[in-house]
């Protein structure tokens, strides 16, 4: 169990939970709507060449680029290191 | 919804659908070039409509709505998605048919807002775009199977084929309105986009190979940054190599048509008018179309193939550290051939407040137009010397005039982002989309919307900038036994002289005064504003007489301050046009112009007095 942005480049795991750092925290909703969900497995393709931000994440057949600060939002199970 | 609306023809459609799904592509195929762009009232989201004929004959009017991830909108672009959808948009009629569009290469998530939308209870289409792609890539989509549960049509498209869309076309007219099957509120979109993936598609793989190897390049921490700066300095050659000729080109034909006009009319006031009104004045801000539409070229391709939020990615950090955002990088790029397409571009940032930053510190960067002003002041006054054996003196200043602006647009962000420190974290969450070959139709119908754009702007409001300015620097007409230049005597003769007391503090002398007011119309005009009140005609070597000129009669020191004025200053009326149209607000546009002018004659009052402190 760990957080997304703490995962090594080319990592990948099973989504466990979004945390939501405020009552309405609008990243963490964006995050749900773009299919960051529980059950679903995501890869850390990448980081930026600045500070390793932002990274790369691939869940689904969608790439998006994630800051640190909102990837922090997404634990992740690697254990269950599923097929991406 | 009244049951009368049912069980006819559609006649208005909106296509709705996720950034990247095809949606314009697809617009363009179904409207062609019967398309209408205007702005949302009371916010900078633009609204695009166009007509559809039916092979019926019947016509139907087609809304291209901001691409959107959600109803659960973040940007007033989504915003205005969300309320013409639920029908509560003050200016917008509901419109009759929701035509989603999908890309079937990327249907995780772009499902889940299909049914989003379908539990909205309107009536509905599905266009399944992209359907290309998919095949390509061994994706199996079984579209009856999707319909049927879907309980709308779908229909496959391939926007960018010639006929792609003729299924679509035909299943619009045929269709009737008709509610889709009664929503499921409360189940969970996501677990239902997952249960119709997993009956009707077939997947192969998530990604395409080919993407993924692209990718290890261009976003690679050492060759991505290559690749980018390459790909920004063959943007920035082409638009000076190819750009100056046509702009030379451009340049000759206003001449020659001034000359013409000159020759035709007797000399008078309507001449007058035309000629140093009308036609320089107009002319001197279109001979800038050639540079903007290559700029425009450019900036459509590398958005079409995917490249932007590529760019965006490698840069964000770097751009974040300067209060700004990866996206922000091309605007301001842009804005050093000219702030006017620089601006424009930062339609492409969704965060307001981003895009807002990014309009404020825009015209910061060198734009083209200050060059000839640059150029003129160096030549003059700085001599041409080496410096450390490899510099040139001359070279050194232009670059620290350059260097000027950019360091004071990091210093405005990040004051900016301090004061605003209390807002809200600023979300990054870009979608990096598949790699796609750029529709030449597609840039093309771009191209031609922002040539309207830039015309239309010329057409109204530099033109009457140019009447007005005209008129301030030719009445009243001087007496007939008035020696010195004409100018002198106009309102903005006087203007220039009451503005001198302002402006003496920082070294300016009465002509040079009277020199910006023309300059307003386009930077580059103070030059033959200058040349004006030196009574210096015009005719072959005017600049190197004028720069002899000027080198006789200012001080290193004034020159100095006009060059640090000439950084900053809101010296050209279509930036802060354009700062208008895209902002949305007066106050902001206000804003910018007293911060610009604050700046610029603090940098002016700096350099005036520390040289005068120096020598
Ligand atoms: N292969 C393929 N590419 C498409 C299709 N439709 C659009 N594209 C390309 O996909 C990219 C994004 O399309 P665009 O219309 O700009 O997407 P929008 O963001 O939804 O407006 C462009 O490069 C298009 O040329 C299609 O049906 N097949």
């Amino acid at each position: 169990m760990g957080l997304l942005s703490e995962l090594p480049p080319g990592a990948s795991g099973r989504i466990v939970d979004i945390t939501a750092q405020s009552a309405s925290d609008p990243i963490a909703e964006r995050l749900h709507d773009l299919g960051f969900v529980a059950g679903e497995p995501v890869k850390l393709v990448s980081y930026g060449p600045f500070g390793a931000d932002p990274l790369l994440v691939q869940i689904g057949f969608t790439r998006f680029a994630l800051r640190r600060s909102e990837a922090a939002r997404i634990v992740v199970n690697t254990e269950e290191a599923a097929h991406v | 919804m009244s049951d009368t609306t049912l069980a006819r023809p559609p006649v208005s459609i909106a296509l709705v659908g996720n950034p990247n799904c095809g949606k314009t592509a697809l617009f363009n195929q179904l409207t062609g070039s019967r398309q209408k762009v205007a702005n949302y009232a009371g916010v900078t989201v633009e609204r695009k409509e166009g007509r559809l004929v039916l092979p019926s004959g019947r016509k139907v009017r087609v809304l291209d709505l901001p691409g959107a991830y959600s109803l659960n909108a973040t940007s007033p672009d989504e915003a205005v998605t969300r309320d013409v959808c639920l029908g509560q948009h003050p200016d917008e009629t509901q419109p009759d048919l929701l035509l989603c569009v999908a890309d079937a290469t990327n249907l995780r998530l772009h499902l889940r807002f299909v049914l989003e939308l379908k539990r909205l209870g309107r009536p509905m289409v599905l266009a399944l775009n992209m359907v290309d792609a998919a095949k390509r890539r061994g994706i199996l989509i079984d579209r009856d199977k999707l319909e049927q549960e879907l309980g709308f049509p779908v229909v496959e498209t391939v926007a960018i084929r010639r006929q792609g869309a003729a299924a679509l076309i035909n299943v619009l007219d045929e269709h009737r309105l008709a509610v889709p099957a009664a929503p499921t509120t409360g189940a969970d979109l996501h677990a239902e986009a997952r249960r119709l993936i997993a009956s009707a598609v077939t997947m192969p793989q998530p990604t395409s190979p080919i993407d993924e190897a692209i990718d290890r390049w261009v976003l690679h921490p050492v060759w991505g940054l290559l690749i980018l700066a390459a790909t920004m300095l063959l943007v920035f050659q082409a638009v000076y190599a190819w750009g100056e000729p046509i702009k030379g080109i451009i340049d000759a034909a206003i001449q020659w048509l001034g000359a013409e006009v000159t020759a035709l009319l007797p000399a008078g006031i309507l001449r007058s008018l035309l000629v140093e009104g009308v036609i320089a004045g107009v002319g001197g801000v279109l001979v800038f179309l050639p540079q903007i539409l290559i700029l425009f070229f450019f900036i459509l391709v590398l958005e079409e193939s995917g490249y932007l939020p590529r760019a965006a990615f490698l840069l964000d950090r770097f751009m974040v550290g300067a209060g700004l955002s990866g996206r922000a990088f091309i605007p301001l790029l842009s804005s050093f051939a000219c702030a006017v397409p620089g601006i424009m571009a930062t339609r492409s940032i969704p965060d307001p407040r981003d895009r807002l930053l990014t309009i404020l510190v825009a015209p910061l960067m060198t734009c083209s137009a200050r060059l000839p002003v640059y150029a003129l002041l160096i030549g003059a006054f700085i001599p041409d010397r080496a410096v450390f054996g490899v510099f040139n003196l001359q070279g050194l200043t232009l670059f620290a005039l350059y260097a000027a602006g950019i360091v004071s647009a990091l210093i405005v962000a990040l004051v900016a982002r301090y004061i605003g420190k209390q807002a809200s974290e600023q979300a990054l969450l870009l979608e990096i989309p598949a790699w796609r070959v750029p529709n030449p139709r597609d840039v093309f119908l771009g191209l031609r919307e922002r040539a309207g754009i830039f015309l239309r702007r010329v057409g109204t409001i530099i033109l009457a900038l140019s009447v007005l300015l005209w008129f301030l620097s030719s009445f009243p007409t001087p007496p007939a036994d008035w020696s010195r230049p004409a100018i002198e005597y106009s309102f903005a003769g006087h203007i220039g002289r009451g503005l001198a007391m302002l402006f003496e503090p920082i070294g300016f002398n009465w002509q040079i005064c009277v020199a910006l007011i023309p300059g307003l119309a386009a930077r580059e005009v103070a030059i033959s504003g200058l040349a004006s009140v030196y009574a210096i005609s015009a005719g072959d070597g005017t600049e190197q007489v004028l720069a002899t000129t000027l080198a006789s009669s200012w001080s290193l020191a004034t020159a100095l301050s006009l060059l640090a004025w000439y950084v900053f200053a809101p010296q050209c009326l279509s930036t802060i046009a354009v700062i208008r149209r895209e902002s949305g607000s007066l106050k902001i546009t206000l804003f910018s112009v007293v911060l610009l002018a604050f700046m610029a004659y603090a940098a002016a009052f700096a350099a005036y007095h520390l040289t005068g402190a120096l020598q």
